[in-house]
This record gives C-alpha cells, sequence and structure tokens, in this order.
C-alpha cells in the first residue's frame, strides 16, 4: 500500500516523476482507505497531462508521520466520485469539473463552484414544499462592509431546515495568474489570496521556494517566520472574539477587541511596514532586519496590551447573558466535523485536534494544538481562540525575548525553480490549514500551483452548523467560523 | 387660561422637541461603557435634518400603505402623548378608561408599521413583522395586567388617578411593593416595546437577527426621519410613563415637577444605557419568558394585594 504513495516532509519538494502513479481505482481505493486511517484530505486537483488527458493529484495529510502524501493518476473525460465516501472531497471534485471539464461520475451533487462559466450563484438549490415553508435569501450584497456570498436558508417559522451557500463572486484566476511564475508578482498574488492571512500565504511560498531552490533562510529567520504567524493570529482571534460580542450586543468586549486588534496589527507593521504582513516573509528569510532592540520594544508593547485584553475577554466569558447566547448554538459534532474535513479553530471546537504546527511541523513546533473537547457550539469556537491567544502569548513573549542579536533581512529576489519537481507547504494559519502544492515543467515554471485556503474546508461546516437552528442565530454561527470569501474563491 | 393648561401645553412641546436627546444620552452612556467617546449628543437632530432635505423614493410594487406609515404612525404617537398626565390633575384630553386608549394608540401605530413591512413582499422585513408582533401581543398582556394593578391599588380607571399611586407621605409595605414591582414589569415593557437590549439590538445591521429595524429597511429621506424620530417619541412616551409611576403624582403638580419629571426621563434613558451595556442580547427563544416574567411579577403583587391589603385604601 505504501508504495502508492510518496512521502514528502512539509516544506520540501521532490522530482513530479517520484510520485507513484496508479490506475485510478488502485489510487481511488489507496485513497480513500488512508483518509479512513486518519489522514486528512488537503488537496486534490488536476495537473494538464498530455492530450485531453489529466494527471489527479492526491496530497493527504498523516499526522501519525508527521508528513504529507502525494499519488497520482491519469485519467481522461471523467472518474469515479469520491465524494459518497468521503465528504471532504466533495468541493475538491466541482472545483475539478468546473476547471478542466473531467466529470466525476455518481457526484451526488455537482453543481458549480465558483461560477467560472455561468453567472454566479444561478443554479438548483435545495428546496422545501408546503404552505408554512419559506425561503430566505441573503446576499450576494450584504449589510455592512463584509464579501458577497449567496445564502438560501429554507424555514419554517425561525427554525431553519437547511442552508445553502453558493461561493464564486470573488473569483479572480488568482491560480491562472500564477502559472509560469515565479516571477516578480507571485508573491504579491498570494498575499492576497485572502489578505487577513497574508503571512501565512508568505511563509507557504517562502517554504514551497526554498525547496525548490531558492536560498536557505537562517535559523532567527525562522523564528522570525513563526513570531509573524502568532502576531496575525493574536489580532485575527482578537477581532473575532469582538466580533462575536458585538453580535450578540455585548459592547464592552466589542469596541475593546476592536481597538486592541489594531495594537497587534501595528506590532505587525512595526516589523514590516505592513499591518497585514505584505513583504514579512519572503523566500531566503524575512525582508527586513529586526534588531533586538526592536523585538523588546515589541515585547513590551505586548506585555502593556495583553492585560486590557484579558480583562476584556474575561468580562465576556464570566457574563452569563454572553454565553447563554453562544452556548448549544451552532453545533456541529465530532463525526460531522470529521466526515467534512474541517480544521483549524472549528475543528478543534468539535474535539478534533488537527494542528500544522505539530502534525506537520517546518523549524519545531510553535504553539502547542488547544484541543478543546468540544461540544462543537459558537462557545466552543470562542473558546479555542481565546486558549490560542494565550498560548500564543506565551509563545510570543518567550520567542521574543530569545532574540539577541540582529536577523538579517533578505531583499527581494528572483529565483529560479528546479525542472519537473512538486513542492508542498502546510501553514496552520489562524483560521486552519493553508495548503500550497507547487509544480513546475521542464522549464522550472509553475504548471500549476494549487492553494488549498482553511475556509475551502470549512464553509460547509457553518451549513451544518445551521441545521436545526433558529435563523437569527447565523450571524454569531457565522461570525464564530469567520471564513474568506476571497480565499476561497481565490 | 389656566395654569394646568398652560404647564401641559409647555411640556407637551418641550417633548416633542427634546425627545431626539434621548438617543443622544443612551449612545454616550454606551459610549462610556465601550471606552470610546461616542458620537454628540446631538447627532439624533442632524441625522433628522439630513433626512428631511432627501426625497422620498418607494418601491413600485408596495400601494399607499407603505409611504402612510411612518406618518400615520408618528401621528397616532403624538396623539397618545396627549393623553399622557402631567401630575394628579391629569391631561385636558384625559377621562376614565384613558389608560386603553392611550395603549391602542401606540398598538394601532404598531399594526400600520407591520401592515407596511408586509407590503413590501421583502423576506426579512416579513420574519420583522412576525417577530415584533408575536413580542407585541406578549407585552400587551404584561401591560393591561399592570394596568389592572394600578386600577385596583389606585381605586382610579383614568390615567391620572393610575399614574398617581407613588405617594410622599410613608406608605404600607403592600402599597411600595405594589408601585416597585409595578414600576420593575413596566420597566421590561419598555425595553421591548423600544427595541432595546436584551430584546433588540437598535445597533445591528444584521438584517436576519432584527425585529424592529427589519420592518422599516425600505424606508428613507422624510420617511426615515418620521421613523427615527416616532421610535425616541415613543422612548420619551414610555420614559414619561414609567417616572410618572414612581414619583408621587402631587409632586409634580407645579414647574417643579415639570423639571423634576424630564430629569427623570433623562435618568432613565441613562438605566436603559447602562442595561445595554452590560448585558448581551437575549435568544429570541427567551424573549416570552422575560416578558411571561414580568407579567407574572404584575399578578403577584395583585394577589398580594388582594390577600393583604384588599380594602386598605
Amino acid at each position: 500500500m505504501e508504495s502508492k504513495f510518496l512521502f514528502l516532509a512539509n516544506g520540501t519538494a521532490a522530482p513530479f516523476a517520484a510520485v507513484p502513479e496508479s490506475g485510478f481505482d488502485q489510487f481511488r481505493t489507496a485513497v480513500l482507505e488512508k483518509v479512513a486511517s486518519g489522514c486528512r484530505v488537503m488537496a486534490f486537483f488536476a495537473v494538464p497531462g498530455g492530450e485531453n488527458s489529466y494527471q489527479l493529484i492526491a496530497v493527504l495529510g498523516d499526522p501519525s508521520q508527521h508528513g504529507l502524501l502525494a499519488a497520482r493518476s491519469s485519467v481522461t473525460e471523467k472518474f469515479a466520485s469520491l465524494t459518497a465516501e468521503c465528504p471532504s472531497f466533495n468541493r475538491f471534485e466541482r472545483e475539478i469539473w468546473e476547471n478542466t471539464g473531467l466529470l466525476p461520475e455518481n457526484h451526488p451533487w455537482l453543481k458549480p463552484l465558483r461560477f467560472k462559466h455561468a453567472d454566479p450563484g444561478v443554479t438548483g438549490y435545495f428546496g422545501m414544499k408546503g404552505d408554512a415553508v419559506h425561503e430566505v435569501a441573503v446576499g450576494p450584497v450584504h449589510a455592512g462592509v463584509i464579501e458577497p456570498g449567496h445564502f438560501r436558508f429554507e424555514c419554517m417559522g425561525e427554525d431553519v431546515y437547511s442552508l445553502e451557500i453558493s461561493l464564486g463572486y470573488q473569483h479572480r484566476g488568482i491560480e491562472n495568474m500564477l502559472l509560469n511564475g515565479p516571477d516578480a508578482r507571485t508573491a504579491h498574488l498570494l498575499e492576497t489570496a485572502a489578505g487577513d492571512s497574508s503571512i501565512a500565504a508568505a511563509v507557504n511560498y517562502a517554504q514551497i521556494a526554498e525547496a525548490l531552490g531558492a536560498a536557505e533562510p537562517d535559523k532567527a529567520a525562522l523564528k522570525m517566520r513563526q513570531i509573524a504567524l502568532e502576531l496575525e493570529r493574536c489580532a485575527n482571534h482578537i477581532g473575532d472574539l469582538g466580533a462575536l460580542a458585538g453580535d450578540v450586543a455585548f459592547l464592552p468586549t466589542a469596541s475593546f477587541c476592536g481597538r486592541i486588534r489594531g495594537e497587534y496589527l501595528n506590532m505587525t507593521a512595526e516589523f514590516c511596514g505592513n499591518r497585514f504582513g505584505r513583504t514579512f516573509v519572503v523566500p531566503g528569510g524575512i525582508r527586513y532586519q529586526v534588531t533586538a532592540q526592536r523585538a523588546e520594544k515589541v515585547r513590551q508593547w505586548i506585555l502593556r496590551v495583553a492585560p486590557e485584553l484579558w480583562n476584556a475577554l474575561e468580562l465576556m466569558f464570566d457574563s452569563p447573558t454572553v454565553l447563554d447566547r453562544f452556548e448549544n448554538t451552532g453545533n456541529v459534532d465530532k463525526n460531522t466535523a470529521l466526515a467534512l474535513g474541517l480544521t483549524g479553530v472549528a475543528a478543534r471546537a468539535s474535539g478534533l485536534t488537527p494542528d500544522a504546527r505539530r502534525d506537520f511541523p517546518v523549524n519545531g513546533a510553535a504553539a502547542e494544538p488547544v484541543g478543546f473537547a468540544g461540544c462543537g457550539d459558537v462557545f466552543a469556537r470562542a473558546k479555542v481562540r481565546y486558549l490560542e491567544l494565550k498560548k500564543s502569548h506565551e509563545f510570543l513573549l518567550a520567542a521574543l525575548a530569545e532574540i539577541t542579536g540582529e536577523v538579517p533581512g533578505v531583499p527581494r529576489s528572483n529565483w529560479s525553480a528546479a525542472a519537473d519537481m512538486i513542492a508542498v507547504s502546510v501553514t496552520e494559519a489562524w483560521r486552519g490549514e493553508l495548503c500550497h502544492v507547487a509544480v513546475t515543467g521542464s522549464d522550472g515554471k509553475f504548471r500549476t500551483y494549487k492553494i488549498v485556503d482553511p475556509s475551502f474546508h470549512n464553509w460547509e461546516g457553518l451549513a451544518m452548523a445551521l441545521r436545526g437552528e433558529q435563523i437569527s442565530n447565523f450571524p454569531i454561527c457565522n461570525k464564530s467560523f469567520n471564513l474568506s470569501y476571497c480565499g476561497h474563491d481565490l | 387660561m389656566d395654569n394646568q393648561l398652560v404647564r401641559f401645553t409647555v411640556f407637551y412641546a418641550a417633548s416633542l422637541l427634546l425627545c431626539p436627546l434621548l438617543a443622544g444620552v443612551i449612545n454616550k452612556v454606551k459610549a462610556f461603557f465601550a471606552g470610546r467617546r461616542g458620537v454628540r449628543v446631538l447627532q439624533l437632530y442632524c441625522d433628522i435634518f439630513k433626512l428631511l432635505k432627501k426625497e422620498r423614493v418607494h418601491s413600485r410594487s408596495a400601494s399607499w400603505l407603505l409611504p402612510l406609515a411612518p406618518v400615520a404612525t408618528l401621528a397616532l404617537t403624538m396623539g397618545a402623548l396627549l393623553f399622557l398626565p402631567l401630575g394628579t390633575a391629569g391631561s385636558p384630553l384625559g377621562f376614565a378608561g384613558d389608560a386603553v386608549l392611550f395603549f391602542y394608540l401606540l398598538a394601532t401605530a404598531r399594526f400600520l408599521t407591520v401592515l407596511a413591512a408586509l407590503e413590501t413582499g421583502s423576506s426579512f422585513e416579513g420574519m420583522g413583522a412576525s417577530r415584533e408582533v408575536q413580542f407585541a401581543a406578549l407585552a400587551e398582556s404584561t401591560v393591561f395586567a399592570m394596568l389592572a394593578l394600578l386600577a385596583m391599588v389606585s381605586g382610579s380607571v383614568d390615567l391620572a388617578g393610575m399614574l398617581s399611586i407613588a405617594v410622599i407621605e410613608p406608605a404600607s409595605w403592600m402599597h411600595t411593593a405594589a408601585v416597585v414591582l409595578a414600576a420593575a414589569a413596566f420597566f421590561i415593557v419598555l425595553l421591548c416595546e423600544n427595541c432595546r437590549v436584551p430584546f433588540d439590538d437598535p445597533e445591528t445591521h444584521l438584517e436576519l437577527t432584527m425585529i424592529h429595524e427589519a420592518m422599516v429597511l425600505d424606508y428613507g429621506g422624510p420617511d426615515l426621519a418620521a421613523v427615527f424620530y416616532g421610535a425616541v417619541l415613543k422612548l420619551w412616551l414610555f420614559a414619561v410613563f414609567f417616572v410618572s409611576m414612581l414619583l408621587p403624582g402631587a409632586l409634580l403638580d407645579s414647574w417643579q415637577g415639570m423639571i423634576y419629571l424630564t430629569g427623570g426621563v433623562f435618568v432613565t434613558a441613562a438605566v436603559v444605557g447602562i442595561v445595554e451595556s452590560s448585558m448581551a442580547r437575549s435568544r429570541f427563544l427567551k424573549v416570552p419568558q422575560l416578558l411571561a416574567g414580568a407579567t407574572v411579577m404584575v399578578l403577584v403583587a395583585v394577589m398580594l394585594w388582594i390577600f393583604f391589603a384588599g380594602g386598605a385604601k
């Protein structure tokens, strides 16, 4: 069985030819067996092969071996869908069908994912019939400044029977723009695929570049990357907890978290000049030199702000009226989370414990994962964020204190990739695992650059969380996941 | 013109003029607890002025009811204000049983708003209308239980008598308990009827969670100005009712009493702000429990009154 997969450590590359190729039936059986034995589906995509044929590539994460498994199979026109047996493949197969026209046979409900070839949102939806049933359509234009997405609720009174989420409004064709890279635009495109996860994307790109031939970073720069990731995590988790408080009209925490989030964004800017961490991380290291004084300045900054943060958060978690709203709202049980392949905060809140920082370490695990014996509700997702903030702070304070000398900055430079390789990188972004897979051609250019955003896995989780829920609870369920539209739509 | 009529007219004018200040006071209190500076106290005046300068836009698919509702609602609320007594002498228009008219003028206003919301055919407004009516039905039971209590305690069936139950001289413990329980129940109704936390979140932009806000999504310009103004006037109305209940009627029979009353109204607004800053909005499923709780509170007071103080007055 083992021979059907190529083992890759996180952030490494191998010749593309070394990925074992098998007939589709064997490939399918092997992949499903691996998933059943505890592997996660990280990526499943098609690379153009010869005439009309495609190489289907599956990348699985194997936490027990702390690495990734890759397998491929050559198909033309159609292949037997895996979704019925393993729902994690649902969106991947719809994506493949939309991008290449390869038909996943017997897919339970094949419909466009990003509406590349149709008007966005125009497709079939689940429907209910009956006098008392009503359908509520929300979006794609929403009140408030948020991204576009279309939500269809089938309701009886206030109860939601089913929610369907239709995305694709933000589709920009990023993966197509990345073809024939790497070039000067590559890093920028990746950082803006989902702007709130810029640092995670840049770390992934840097690891892929380094695996494919860019200069290796030194150890201190790797530490700085972890610091950057944790700063990004802190800023976003704080923003999310504040937004959750705002949605249940608990004002003090909402407004304090809004301000404190800004402090963490400014700390990020202190290191790289950009609040969202653009150009913080570059292939070969980090972009700007970090001195011991600067690290100490940020450490003191955290020490000053953190007590206000804990104060605001404890106020919320100690408030019975808030807990009443959070607890037992938007439940996603462990089995559902596992079947859908949920990742990150959402998975850890449902009692699973995937965490790329521990499962696929690059430079020694950073913060330990925070497995919350999950009830899988809004409260669990908020609590996981709170516990992660605690861990991230411990890590940040220790790591910043360790910087005693100068961490050199490296300029952005063009690098050339090795030919006919496959490189894989996984980073625990603040939402969950962000996976990049690059395949280079004989000219050393990207034949495929696959981005799998954590939101890609988790949107289905939100839809499930609403089953049997009150429609008025949708906003806090949505905030508790806080998924990316643009990261999904690419 | 007798003195009472002059005072009533002055208070009526002051009410119309000052009610937008309540929104400013609540916002300032909330901003204080949230560690923000907050919008200025006079912001709502500016908003209303701005909206009045805009043109009216109405859905082509809705009938004449849509533009009628905000104006009619405001008119009905202003009408209800005419019946609110100022001290023991009561309103010039007061009559025995005016309490029922007072609350049904407000109910008619809501009825029009709900009809207009259904007119738009929007699923959000339909949901908002359904929720509004559900909660209003429950709040009405609390209000009428409370009116029954006030009538028993005061031995009167007009608002002037009912609202003068608080007395200056030491009262029996039963009398005090009845006043406090009635006022507490009415405060809960005040929060519900005026779409405040924990019943509704006046600041939310999330259509799916809205109640009152969802019903007025289709309004803009002068219509929206009427909606905003009508909302603060209704809050003023409930606050005056609440404060009148707590302040001894005899105290309000003077120019000085009018100042106490106005001060009390702003204190009530500040308390609303504090409530909103210190608790989250409750789930919809819990709202009936809150209102039923208020009704039960009043009914307990009624029973205590019957058993312990029956005929004492």
